[in-house]
This record gives structure tokens, sequence and C-alpha cells, in this order.
């Protein structure tokens, strides 16, 4: 078991075709991920890659059997495509795309409210299950097979903590890159759910950063229905206030969103929260023990 | 983007909301005359235009009665260096001049739009206390702010707009412009992709006339794609060398320290800042270099940060992932002897043929000091730019 995607996940590439799209489709099909279908409309009844192009989500279901969304469409047309993916059936949509619009990002999440879909990202790295399925653009090889979860919002500082547990011979359940928008498909709440209720996740690293207050959230939530350990790192303690730090959501804004108050939410939670990158790692090995990392 | 108080101004007006009569902005002294003669009869209040809240405090807000007092004060603060409560001790030269006609003030109202992250749609912020810091309002005095969400394609009902005059205390015969003017808000916030529109304060004259005194407007860079009339406008709150970065893509924002600072990816920028803080050093910028990774990128990443004449010390710290290290390696030695480094490098690289990365940095005879983990690189960084002081 995992979180969202496992090895019978059937992708639908949004925008395949595409730079972006090709290079990392490619990357994911050698990682073993099951690519189905490409969409890009009005090269329907095309293979790119020997995977079968599609004009419409629709049809794509409809002929593949796809049930999960990788999206590398550019921004002004990311939303719709999201939209599209929703209304095609598509129950797990990942949302490569970075530089969307806000108010595109709260009238989705309006659209989408109620219905049985799980949308991650945009902004993010995707989601892989080692081993299993790789719907994004992380490298495939740092990860390894495991037993933790680990939940972030920024990219190449996953790669990092995942690069680390690895390192120390704990491999990963699930690794969801959630997005560093300020409007997300899904927060830490959300992903903590699905690793609270996957027997094979047994301890979580969660990765925030500055700006709003998803950590704090999650913490509220793992301090009231979470008996798994979990792990935090926070990035941005030096973070100059009103300034965006690359994400569009990494910003401190009228004294809140702080390092200082996620950090202390977290800790109030009785999360252990690393201050160092590099001990991450080396801190979640040390505390799971070390029959822990032997067994898997 | 962040835009000046005239300029939200003029966008209000263009909106129908009503704000006070204006002579513009003058850059120059010579320009007031003109100015007052557009704003109207005296007296008159000039205002600097940067940035920043509290500048009424910083002595950029003034009331001139008399022309020759407008004069006075309009050659004192064209060209000020003005150090607020919000500028986090750095002074702002006030270039631009806002002259607009004083309003008498019976009543002070703040009102805003902003995005509200935890509901995921905008936000309606207001308080029948005006005039105030909103942050501080909202620490002191909880209970006197009032938030209406607002549908992210329809904007406000007007029942909405109805229902939050009563809740201030807008006089009866009033709550029609206030539903007007609260309605206009909203539309410049979703038809400008803003990500607050504030106005502080919203006044009631004497007369019961609403005005917009103040005005904020800080717009979506993601959508500036759509927003072709902002993207036109000047970059006001970028550095000179922030904007020739973005020209580039790449993600920089200056800072106090001496260690420049070149990372791939923005989260794991903003972590190689606090572990050379955490090193007992002070980031000279947060530098993402983007994905990528090339020379050419890593080139002008170089020329950025040795820009910046602060920078005793070089710290490079990449995750190869699915750009492999090796050539990643050959991208920055590229990048060293193009740009005739003159400062200690330290170079961490980590993640795919990582061995090799640092062999060939190893090999290639150029002064740099290799670390295996980004503590060590930190360390290193922080102790070089030490010695170099």
């Amino acid at each position: 078991m995992s979180i969202l995607l496992d090895k019978d996940s059937r992708i639908l590439v949004h925008g395949l075709t595409g730079d972006a799209g090709t290079f990392h489709a490619k990357q994911c099909i050698e990682y073993g991920t099951k690519v189905v279908a490409g969409l890009t409309p009005g090269k329907g009844g095309t293979k790119h890659l020997d995977v079968p192009v599609f004009n419409t989500a629709e049809d794509a279901v409809r002929a593949t059997g796809a049930d999960a969304s990788l999206i590398f469409v550019p921004p002004p047309f990311a939303a719709d495509s999201i939209l599209e993916a929703a209304d095609a059936g598509i129950k797990v949509i990942v949302c490569i795309t970075e530089g969307i619009p806000v108010l595109d990002m709260a009238r989705v999440k309006k659209a989408l409210a109620g219905k049985p879909v799980r949308l991650v990202g945009p902004n993010c790295p995707g989601v892989i299950t080692p081993g299993q399925c790789k719907a994004g653009i992380m490298p495939g090889y740092i990860h390894k097979p495991g037993h933790v979860g680990v939940v972030s919002r920024s990219g190449t500082l996953t790669y990092e903590a995942v690069w680390q547990l690895t390192g120390q011979g704990l491999g990963q359940s699930t690794v969801v890159g959630i997005g560093g928008d300020p409007i997300a498909g899904s927060n830490f709440t959300d992903i903590l759910k699905l690793f609270q209720a996957d027997p094979e996740t047994q301890a979580v690293v969660l990765i925030g950063e500055i700006g709003g207050t998803a950590e704090e959230e999650a913490a509220a939530y793992i301090k009231a229905e979470m008996n798994k350990p979990v792990f935090a790192f926070i990035a941005g303690r030096t973070a100059p206030p009103g300034r965006r730090m690359g994400h569009a959501g990494a910003i401190i804004e009228g004294g809140s969103g702080t390092h200082a108050s996620k950090a202390a939410a977290l800790k109030a939670a009785g999360i252990t929260v690393v201050e160092n990158l590099s001990g991450i790692g080396e801190t979640v090995a040390k505390d799971l023990g070390p029959a822990f990392a032997q067994a898997r | 983007m962040k835009l000046l108080e005239y300029e939200a101004k003029e966008i209000f007006a263009k909106y129908g909301i009503p704000v006070p009569q204006s002579g513009g902005v003058i850059t120059d002294v010579q320009q007031l005359p003109e100015a007052l003669k557009k704003a109207g009869s005296g007296p008159w209040v000039l205002k600097a235009q940067v940035l920043a809240g509290g500048r009424g405090k910083a002595g950029g807000v003034k009331i001139a009665k008399t022309e020759a007092e407008a004069q006075t004060i309009a050659q004192a603060m064209v060209g000020m260096k003005m150090v607020t409560h919000q500028t986090h001790g750095k002074a702002l030269v006030v270039r631009e001049v806002l002259v607009n006609k004083c309003s008498d003030i019976k009543r002070e109202i703040y009102i805003s739009v902003a995005m509200d992250r935890k509901g995921e749609r905008p936000i309606i912020i207001a308080s029948a206390e005006g005039g105030v810091a909103i942050e501080e309002l909202a620490k002191d005095k909880p209970s006197a702010i009032l938030k209406v969400p607002i549908d992210p394609v329809r904007g406000i009902e007007p029942f909405q707009a109805r229902n939050l005059a009563f809740k201030l205390g807008i006089p009866a015969k009033e709550v029609g412009s206030f539903g007007r003017f609260v309605t206009a808000l909203a539309k410049v916030f979703l038809e400008l992709d803003a990500s607050l529109v504030e106005v502080n304060p919203l006044i009631i004259t004497p007369e019961e006339k609403l005005i917009a005194l103040d005005g904020k407007i800080v717009t979506d860079d993601n959508a500036l794609f759509r927003q072709k009339a902002l993207a036109e406008r000047p970059d006001h709150e970028s550095t000179d060398l922030e904007l020739e970065a973005k020209k580039v893509g790449i993600n920089y924002i200056g800072l106090d320290g001496d260690i420049g600072c070149m990372v791939n990816g923005a989260g794991l920028a903003m972590a190689t800042m606090d572990t050379v803080a955490l090193a007992g050093g002070m980031p000279a910028n947060f530098l993402d270099v983007g994905g990528g990774a090339t020379a050419d990128q890593v080139t002008a990443a170089f020329k950025i940060i040795l820009t910046d004449p602060k920078v005793k010390a070089v710290l490079i710290n990449i995750f190869g992932g699915i750009m492999k290290c090796d050539v990643i390696a050959e991208g920055v030695l590229t990048a060293v002897q193009k740009v005739k480094l003159k400062v200690p490098l330290i170079v961490r690289l980590e993640g795919t043929n990582v061995e090799r990365g640092r062999e060939l940095l190893k090999k290639s005879g150029l002064k740099l000091t290799a670390a295996d983990s980004l503590w060590d690189a930190a360390q290193k960084a922080v102790k070089a730019a030490k010695e170099a002081k």
C-alpha cells in the first residue's frame, strides 16, 4: 500500500507532446510508471513516446482507463486542464505547472469542492510511490521503497530530505509535493490524513516553509488525530518579511506566516522540528531506531 | 507587483471609486504650482510615494495651507530619504510626491479585499476603527475586525455589501453609495488579479460623502500574462540587481550579509540561507538559479552575486536531480573561468553522479573548496568570509 498512486495507477499526461511533458513523461516511463495516454488538443490519434495521444481527457479516459492525471500545461491553460481532468472522472490530479494565477486556483477549488477528486499541486514536483509509480519531475533513483511518508511544499528541498532518508536506509511509502503556491490543491492536513490511514506509512516527514498557516493547521491535526511519529523542517527562518521567496506562497505578510510561529505550533503539538537541514535523515533514523531501518 | 498610492487611486477613479481631487505627482518642485492648480483650492496634502506604511510618522505626509507652505514642504520631500517601521531599517528615496486636495474627516474606516489563503477565496476585511495599522488592530482588538468572504467569480453580493454597511454604522442614506464603493473595490480585486486592495482610511466627510483617502494595490505576478497594462508599469519594489536577475530567469533577493548563495530551487535556497545563519554567518542574498543549473545560468548567477560588493565568499549548493552533478560541475567550472572569481568559492554538490562531479571539481586545479554536506559547506563559507574581512 501507499497513498494516492501505486503500481496499478494509469497516468494521463496533459501536455505530453510539449517540451516539459516529453522530457519528464519519458523519465516516468523509464521508472516503470504506467503512462497510458497523452492529451494534446489537435494531436489526437497520433502517438508520442509510443503513448497514444488524445484530443480530450474524456476520450483518453474512455479509451485507456486512465485514472490519474499529470499536468504539464502552461500557466494560462492549466486551471482549465485541471477542470477537464476532473470532469472526465479522473480521481487523482497532479499539477506540476508553476505560475498559475492564484484567482484561477480559487476558482478551481470552488469548482472541485465536494467532488471525489484529489488535486496535488500546482507548482510542485509531483507524487512518487517509490518502486511503483512516479508522477512528477523528481529524480526517481534517490528514492527507495519503504515506510516513511514525506509531504513538502518545496521541490529540491524534498529531494534533499529524501536523499538523506535513503542514505540512512529509510525508504519512503509515498513522497508528495503539495507545491509552493498560496492556494494548493491539497494542504498538509489533507495528505497527513492519507498517511495516517495508510498501514504502510509508519512515520512522516513534513517539510514546510514560511507563508500562510498550513503548518499551524497541520500541527493541530497531528496533535488531535495522528498516532504516527512526525518530523518537521521549516525553511525560511532568515527570510525578510514582505518579500516572496521564489515560491508565490512563501511570504511573511502582516507578521504572519513566520518560521517562529510554525516551529512553535509544531513543537507544541509534540513534533520534532529539525533545525539543521543536514540533520533530517539522521534525526529520523535515530528517533525511529535501527530496527526500523533494518526491518525495511 | 506593488503599486504606489497614486497608481492605486488612478485605478480607483476608473472604477468609480471616489478619491480626493488630485493634482497628480510631482518629481520636481517646479511642477508644484501646476499640481496645486489642478488639485483645486487649498489646503492641500503632499504625500511621499514610497512602498511602505507609516509614512505619516516619518514625515512623508504633510498638509500645506498656502502655496508658499506647499513649496517648502515639496522642497524637503522630493528626494528625501525615508525610514518607516515597515522599511526594516533601510531608507527609501522619495522620487514622487502626490498632491491632493485636503478632505475634511468625520469618520475613518478600514477596508480591504485580500486573498484568504486558508479560506481559499477572496475576503473583505473591514473595521469601523480606520486609520490605524490593521495588523495592530488585529492584535489588540480582533473583535473590531469584520470579515466577509466573497465569491471568486461573482464578487460581493448586494446583501453582503448592505450587511457590512450597517455593521460599520454607515449613515442610512449613504448605504447605497457604500454598496457601490465596496462592490467596485471587489471588482478591482478580481479584474486586476490582485492579492490585496486596501483603502485605509476610507473617510466619511462632514457632508457624509465617502472618499478613499489612501490606496494600496498588490497584484499577482503570476497573472501578468493577462494583465498587460499592469505588466507595463514600472516595478517599484525590486532593486536594479533584482530586476536584472529577473530578466535572465533567476530569482534573486538582496540581503544584508556577506555570503553569496547560489542554489537550485526556492525551498532549498531558503534552507541554505538558514543553514548559513545557523553556522554563524549572514547570507548576502536569496538566489534560485532554477531547476536546470546550466553553465549559462550559473555564469549569470555568478555575475549577479558578485555585483554586490558586500560578498566575501560564495556558497554554491546544488542538488543534482535530473540535471546530473557532473554536468553541473562542468557548468560551475566554465562559469568560474568566465567571471574571474576573486572571492573564495565553496561548492556542495549532491545527487545524481555526485562522485564524478566532485572529481571534476577537484581535478580542475581551480581554487575552490568542495564540501560534503550543506552543513559542512555553510561552516566553510562562514570561515572563509570571516578570514576575508
